[in-house]
């Protein structure tokens, strides 16, 4: 028994990221064909070459043929993979597991999700036929939980709570506004943050992420095979998953200050790559931002910081573009969006756009190791999702 | 003979100025827009079930029944987590329903049963009528048992059957017409007296035996208009409630009969008249256990537990009467038979469970134990009626509502077990971490016409 993972023996050879936006003009079918060309392309390579497809959406199509009617796939294997806000990850590390088996020599991992189409504020669940009883709030109104707990916890008064949770959210905006990718490419003032109108207990509407459609690919093969394709690959340290027992809802020692979930995925994931000290160890991240409190949360649980310390941390800068230990430098779910299936790829696309030294005006030096987080769910009740990658 | 053993009233939280409407003195309490007949008249039982043995018999009377096909009374037995041999019935279509449902209550006990008599009602108006401004929301039951166990007996009872046009309306049509005034008061003042008399003679009693005189009708003249025509003095004449409460329908005479009983004291006789499509009369003695039967709510704390700055508009929406923008947001799915059948005791009752193995109560009810992991080792436990305070809680202002913004909390209970859910009845700019709350049986929304009944949590009133 064990999670023994699968480091350095998979690597990511090409990737594709459309611009993240509301693509009124193009389908979730346009989406797929757009990221997997790019992703073709960087690894040079043509559809014959993949063997395998894993496709994350968890609202823009049912099965495989979501993506192999549009790519007019050659009967290959697709598998539609859905596990909330980590569908994207989810797809690629299924993907990397497939090729560590042997099963296959190359195979891709392609997100997507059209949520502009539906006309709705925020996201949408459906949710199969019920007794009625479920709780109807909304992700703003579940993750808002976290902000008093936090404050009350560690004793900080709410007025600086706030200017942590701005701050967050002006340092994500503020590296966006560096992505030609992402759909908010602008700084927000901080002021303008901390005034936006509430949307739930202490948010305000920019201390959530946005609504946006988009789509990201990548193509994985076996470590020794990397070369073929790219001289720069990188390559997969750790990948882990965790589903919780949803203990938050029904035990009351849970507190709102902590993703169980994040913390065990986290743990399994510095186990998989020998990372003893992420603070020190871990390049930069790109971590599941929905929302501010999250990110605040996400720092202590991925072991970033320490218990009760990571609103001073985020005061200090640490987490800037230009601190020591850079979270979100593409811009986050905050300026990206999040459309569901494809955000996980995305911020893959950000670590395999630094590790190569390709990201321009946010290019981090010398980056070594890099992390994705996705979290799908809500405190007390999610999905988490870790990986770590290096050259 | 037989008499009420428990009974319980429930007046909704909120209330609408006259001045808001259409001009007038007073106010009138207006059922939230998460209840209906249904949720008051749970909210009214669980009052007069709260001590003493389970009823084998419900009589529900309403003249505004959540569906024109489907049975009303088995919701609130599901609600108040009956047993299942007991029988249960609908009565309506007048407002004298109410007090028809007692009478026969008093019967069926007579002959021995247990009976739930409940009567609620949800009385709107055409906007700027009469009647949206005289009616009033509210709901009353009564327990009805046995003269040994009674705290109220019946003493005397008399009925009266009259064809004439006076309330009506079709299931088409959305608001109900009355014949003019004038009309109503000749046709009715006869049949009150009438209904008054017998039921005095029948008890051996003449009116100046009477320590309360319960009045009330369509034509509020001709229920005013009784005591006079006894002979009552005023100071006998129970207060109709018209400026806090309102007229309410089929529930009016029951909730007007709880408030008189909150003080009466031993020896007592009550005379309750209730007049619409004819009369019927009920007379009560009061007995030294009337203590026992009544409820930890007084009528007059429900009524004085109130917010009253209810905007006419938002009242109108919640009746269905005005057209709204709705939210950019889907129209909630409907929920599904087999799911809430399977559901019943947790959807219906609120029973979560409690682990035998290491004792952790959790709800909903589970079968793996989420503290201890073992596998179907629970036994039911009930939450309605357990306290709480707040853990934590949001105001969520995206959340679709008819009353935004939706509050939702977390919820841990003093005997164990959390649960997370939405607040009602409550104002957001007051909610505290450690408020103290209870349960509410709510009718969450509607969807393809299927009711969806569930629990929420309001500040404690």
């Amino acid at each position: 028994m064990g999670s023994h993972g699968i480091r350095d023996r998979v690597a990511i050879v090409g990737m594709g990221c459309t611009a993240f936006g509301e693509h009124w003009a193009k389908s979730a079918g346009d989406l797929l064909i757009d990221s997997s060309q790019e992703a073709y392309r960087s690894a040079g390579v043509t559809p014959d070459a993949v063997d395998a497809y894993w496709l994350g959406t968890m609202g823009s199509g049912l099965s495989g043929l979501t993506l192999s009617e549009p790519l007019k796939l050659q009967y290959k294997p697709v598998t539609h993979v859905e596990n909330y806000c980590a569908t994207g990850s989810e797809a690629l590390r299924n993907a990397c597991y497939a090729v560590a088996s042997g099963a296959y020599d190359l195979v891709m991992a392609i997100g997507v999700e059209k949520l502009k189409d539906s006309g709705y504020s925020g996201l949408v669940v459906g949710n199969a036929c019920t007794d009625g009883t479920e709780p109807a709030v909304t992700a703003p109104a579940t993750f808002s939980l976290l902000a008093p707990a936090y404050a009350r916890k560690y004793g900080i008064d709410e007025k600086t709570l706030k200017e942590v949770l701005s701050r967050i959210a002006f340092k994500n905006h503020r590296n966006g506004a560096r992505n030609p990718k992402a759909p908010f490419r602008k700084e927000v003032p901080i002021e303008a943050i901390a005034s936006s109108p509430k949307v739930a207990g202490m948010l305000g509407i920019m201390d959530c992420s946005g609504v946006s459609d988009g789509s990201a690919a990548a193509i994985v093969c076996r470590a020794e095979d990397a070369h073929r394709y790219t001289d720069r690959p990188i390559f997969v340290k750790a990948l882990s998953f965790v589903a919780g027992p949803a203990e938050g809802p029904l035990k009351q020692d849970y507190d709102f200050t902590s993703f169980p979930e994040v913390v065990a995925s986290a743990q399994d994931a510095y186990r998989q790559a020998g990372v003893s000290d992420p603070r020190a160890e871990i390049s930069m991240a790109e971590v599941h931002d929905c929302f501010t409190p999250t990110e605040l949360v996400l720092m202590e649980d991925l072991g970033f910081s320490a218990r009760g310390k990571a609103w001073q941390d985020v005061l200090e800068g640490r987490f800037d573009l230009d601190g020591p230990q850079p979270v979100n430098p593409d811009g986050g779910l905050k300026s990206f969006g999040h459309p569901i299936g494809a955000s996980g790829l995305r911020m893959m696309y950000e670590m395999w756009l630094q590790l190569r030294g390709e990201a321009g005006p946010r290019q981090i030096r010398d980056p070594r190791l890099g992390l994705t987080h996705n979290l799908g769910g809500g405190p007390g009740r999610c999905v988490s999702f870790v990986s770590i990658v290096g050259r | 003979m037989a008499g009420i053993v428990r009974y319980g009233a429930y007046v909704p939280y909120t209330r609408i100025a006259r001045s808001a409407i259409a001009g007038g003195a007073g106010e009138r309490a207006v059922a939230s827009f998460d209840e209906d007949a249904v949720s008051m008249a749970v909210e009214a039982c669980r009052e007069a079930l709260r001590e003493g043995a389970a009823p084998d018999q419900v009589l529900f009377a309403t003249t505004s029944p959540p569906y024109a096909e489907k049975l009303a009374a088995a919701i609130i037995h599901a609600a108040c987590a009956l047993p299942h041999e007991a029988g249960s019935a609908d009565l309506g279509a007048s407002s004298r329903s109410g007090l028809s449902a007692l009478g026969l209550g008093a019967d069926l006990a007579t002959a021995g049963r247990r009976v739930l008599v409940c009567a609620s009602d949800v009385v709107i108006g055409a906007p700027e009528g009469p009647r949206e401004r005289s009616g009033g929301d509210a709901a009353a039951a009564f327990v009805l048992g046995p003269d040994s166990e009674a705290g109220a007996r019946v003493i005397g009872r008399a009925a009266a059957t009259s064809e004439y046009l006076d309330v009506w309306r079709t299931p088409e049509m959305p608001f109900a017409r009355q014949w003019e005034d004038r009309f109503g008061l000749e046709v009715l003042a006869p049949l009150l007296e009438d209904v008054a008399h017998r039921a005095l003679r029948g008890a051996g009693l003449q009116p100046a035996d009477l320590a309360l005189l319960v009045a009330e009708a369509t034509s509020e003249r001709a229920a005013a208009g009784l005591a006079a025509t006894l002979g009552i003095k005023p100071e006998c004449v129970a207060d109709r409630l018209a400026s806090s409460v309102g007229r309410a329908g089929a529930a009016h005479a029951g909730l007007l009969l709880a408030r008189a009983l909150d003080s009466a004291s031993p020896g007592d006789r009550i005379l309750v008249v209730s007049g619409a499509d004819g009369a019927e009369a009920v007379v009560f003695e009061v007995t030294d256990r009337i203590q026992a039967a009544r409820p930890s709510h007084r009528v007059d704390a429900w009524i004085s537990s109130k917010r009253a700055d209810l905007a006419w508009t938002t009242w109108l929406k919640w009746r269905g009467i005005l057209p709204f923008e709705p939210p950019r947001r889907p129209d909630p799915e409907r929920p599904a038979a087999p799911p809430m059948q399977r559901a019943e005791r947790w959807k219906y009752a609120f029973t979560g469970s409690r682990c035998t193995a290491c004792g952790a109560a959790q709800l909903p009810p589970q079968r793996v134990c989420v503290a201890c992991g073992a596998v179907d080792r629970m036994e039911p436990e009930p939450f309605a009626d357990a306290s709480g305070r707040i853990a934590t809680f949001t105001v969520d202002r995206l959340a679709y509502s008819l009353q935004p913004p939706v509050v939702a909390a977390v919820v841990d209970f003093e005997r164990g077990g959390r649960f997370q859910c939405e607040l009602t009845d409550v104002d957001p700019a007051k909610v505290a971490i450690g408020d103290e709350l209870e349960m509410t049986f709510r009718r969450l929304f509607t969807a393809q016409g299927v009711h969806n009944y569930f629990w929420k949590a309001r500040p404690r009133r």
